[in-house]
């Protein structure tokens, strides 16, 4: 294939933003760790994050810092060291890149941030809405630390999501706070825990029109971006920072389709990612598609940091919804009607299903799902095979030919 | 450890063509001859289809006939197999490299075709080839040294899906390389042996090492050598089945069919119907891919 003349990666003026926000969320960690001017939460991703932020935690997210050792491919080096500690190859790899990291007393962020380990923290709060990897990863780091590991048991493969499931989740997020108070050494402050519901609605609703923006032929980016621009949805929704960043983003996506800038020079085909990203092969396959002149335009991944239901007035009840109605947790006819309705607004033209190794709760080709869409929508599907930290689970030339082929197949239509 | 990849020919008699020789060894990237028209009648379109274990070349004519073909392993250099492979097939086909007007390559070394004038996966190559023989909808099923593919074609020669095995030897050629080299017997042996099998053995496991180690218990057990190559070639029909449904006719393509014709008469039976082998399933992907370059002559100018 010839190699000139190939489409290039169009960088953001954003990013400069983006990164100082970052750093700045993990200096501030790391600064409160080394001094005691903060205590520190850990969170699972859609964890009770809005209640430990109103109630003064700096927050920090170790998925976060998984899919930081998966995109470095330092996750390589690290996994063995947590399946030798008992921690199996087939359970999730963030789980087993991260622990084994720690075990090696490494991390990420002193490469990028000079940053010499994680922050302690006083304590670790899980949800298990997203699967329950994150409550044996938690207690891992309870047991290690030496501090309190507080949870929340979320209803799974939910068709649809009931007052009862609200109210469940919700009641188990107020039990929660008497012992948070305690960790934290104030009381719960009302006002202040709307504010921050507030904030985290309005960057819910920001990355949601950013991501939307994709909706545009050509697209102004794709998934590829997504992932990088995640970032603040991800560890500071809550803030007015995270708020800001996205204003910033969407004007700079607006002027993009104004100016018909395609992501994609050329973009021919339209594309759904379903199931998590391949965090160590990013690069290469952005440069694939784009190859390709395919653009993935959107993602259950990347949309799951969409939490339309928070509501500042309620703000137990609509956490609980919020957490609760995230894909992950509902049952396949809900998830298939999700996709469905992607694949119209965005006009896609193929599916692509990431089967993860060791990730079954975020791999939804397992039970039948591409067959189904693809007789009931008339739009091819395929299913790659990898993980999204384990490279070992991955083959890099049977993923290629598989997409290569699968664009074949859409030009042959 | 391969013993059994090699044939070609069609034109034997013009083996040894001196020119075609000389002319491919000075050439580097580019063949051909800048500023000579070659003509319909002349010309020939080549397909290249490197392998993980062997690499296939096939020359057609503007009739699409196979003119000259020829395998051999791919080994570590696949820019040098490809070169020697093309001289090869041009040798066999009579025709020296000044006639070839387009080359598609194919294959898990296809960006390694320095003279390829187009490239593409091997599933549309198989599938191209197999609808030429067979020009209807179908099953495709291409066992490969390295992997296997399921590919459903339409009655338009359009594919409408497909599937590649995951991550794993077991239903490829490297299977039976690995369980033929635990049973000390040559692999073109597999096939005559599984024939005389007397009774069904069935090897359950998913994985190559695992089945390595089945066979070890078969071998204590006193089990013959027939029944247990009868009991591997039904392992990896197992293993097709399991991947996708077979629908409608099944046509079987690729390296390990075309040594090991039995498998044929196995996925019949399992299928209770017949299945049909196209004439060289070996040469499949590089007749897809000639087929290919001869017809994709137009949209390069375009």
């Amino acid at each position: 294939m010839s190699t000139s003349g190939l489409p290039q990666r169009k960088e953001f003026r954003a990013t400069a933003r983006l990164k100082q926000l970052m750093a700045d969320h993990f200096h501030q960690l790391d600064e409160a760790a080394k001094t005691g001017s903060a205590k520190i939460a850990w969170c699972t991703s859609v964890g009770p994050a809005e209640l430990l932020r109103a109630m003064g935690f700096l927050v920090y997210f170790p998925e976060n810092h998984g899919a930081m050792l998966g995109a470095t491919r330092t996750a390589m080096d690290y996994i063995p060291a947590a399946n030798a500690a008992g921690y199996s190859p087939d359970i999730c790899s963030y789980l087993t890149s991260d622990v084994g990291a720690f075990l090696r007393g490494e991390t990420p962020l002193r490469r990028a941030y000079g940053i010499e380990r994680v922050p302690r923290p006083d304590v670790l709060v899980y949800n298990t809405n997203q699967c329950r990897d994150v409550q044996d990863w938690f207690h891992f780091y309870g047991r290690r630390f030496g501090v309190p590991v507080l949870g929340i048991s979320s209803p799974r493969g939910v068709e649809e999501l009931s007052s009862v499931h609200i109210a469940d989740v919700a009641a188990q997020l107020e039990a929660m706070v008497p012992a948070l108070e305690k960790i934290a050494g104030r009381p719960l402050d009302m006002d202040r825990l709307r504010e921050v519901v507030a904030l985290s609605k309005r960057c819910s609703d920001l990355w949601k029109e950013v991501l939307d923006t994709a909706r545009s032929v050509p697209s102004p980016w794709t998934f590829f971006d997504h992932t990088i621009h995640m970032g603040p949805a991800v560890v500071a929704r809550g803030t007015p920072e995270a708020v800001e960043y996205y204003e910033i983003l969407l004007e700079e996506l607006r002027e993009r389709i104004e100016q018909g800038m395609a992501a994609v020079d050329g973009e021919r085909h339209r594309l759904y990612w379903e199931g998590m990203p391949i965090w160590g092969k990013l690069r290469d396959l952005a440069n694939l598609f784009m190859d390709l002149r395919c653009c993935i335009v959107a993602s259950t991944y990347c949309n799951s940091w969409i939490f339309s239901a928070f509501d500042p007035e309620d703000p137990f009840r609509s956490m609980a919804h919020a957490y609760t109605d995230i894909f992950i947790c509902h049952a396949e006819p809900w998830k298939e009607r999700y996709i469905e309705e992607r694949i119209r607004e965005f006009q896609v033209d193929g599916i692509l299903f990431h089967d993860a190794k060791t990730c079954p709760n975020n791999s939804n080709s397992r039970y039948g799902m591409p067959q189904r869409l693809q007789e009931r929508l008339g739009l091819p599907a395929l299913v790659v095979h990898g993980d999204l930290n384990d490279l070992r689970c991955y083959s890099e030339e049977q993923v290629r030919t598989n997409i290569e082929a699968f664009v074949e197949q859409l030009e042959e239509r | 450890m391969i013993h059994i990849i090699y044939g070609g020919g069609v034109r034997d008699s013009m083996k040894g063509d001196a020119t075609a020789k000389g002319a491919l060894q000075g050439s580097g990237g580019g063949l051909r001859t800048s500023g000579i028209a070659v003509g319909e009648a002349d010309a020939v379109w080549v397909g290249v289809d490197v392998g993980a274990c062997a690499t296939k070349v096939v020359v057609i004519d503007a009739r699409r006939d196979m003119r000259g073909y020829h395998v051999l392993r791919s080994g570590v250099d696949y820019a040098a197999a490809s070169r020697e492979g093309l001289e090869q097939a041009l040798d066999a086909a009579g025709v020296p490299p000044g006639r070839i007007r387009r080359v598609t390559s194919t294959g898990y070394g296809r960006n390694n075709v320095p003279f390829a004038d187009e490239v593409r996966t091997e599933i549309g190559c198989h599938m191209k080839g197999c609808f030429h023989y067979h020009p209807h909808a179908a099953t495709i099923v291409d066992i490969g040294g390295q992997d296997c593919k399921v590919i459903h074609v339409d009655d338009r020669g359009r594919r409408v899906g497909f599937k590649m095995n995951r991550k794993c030897a077991a239903g490829t050629g490297a299977f039976l390389e690995e369980t033929a080299l635990r049973l000390g017997v040559d692999l073109s042996r597999l096939d005559s042996l599984a024939r005389g099998a007397s009774k069904r053995i069935r090897l359950g496991a998913y994985c190559t090492v695992f089945s390595a180690t089945e066979i070890l218990a078969l071998i204590r057990r006193g089990e013959s050598l027939e029944d247990i190559a009868r009991g591997l070639l039904e392992s990896v029909v197992q293993r097709i089945l399991e991947m996708d449904p077979l629908e409608g006719t099944v046509i079987l393509s690729g390296g390990v069919i075309h040594h090991n014709p039995f498998l044929a008469r196995i996925l019949e039976e399992k299928l209770g119907r017949e299945v049909v082998v196209p004439p060289r399933p070996q040469f499949m992907g590089a007749f897809g891919a000639a087929l290919y370059a001869l017809e994709g002559e137009g949209e390069e100018a375009s």
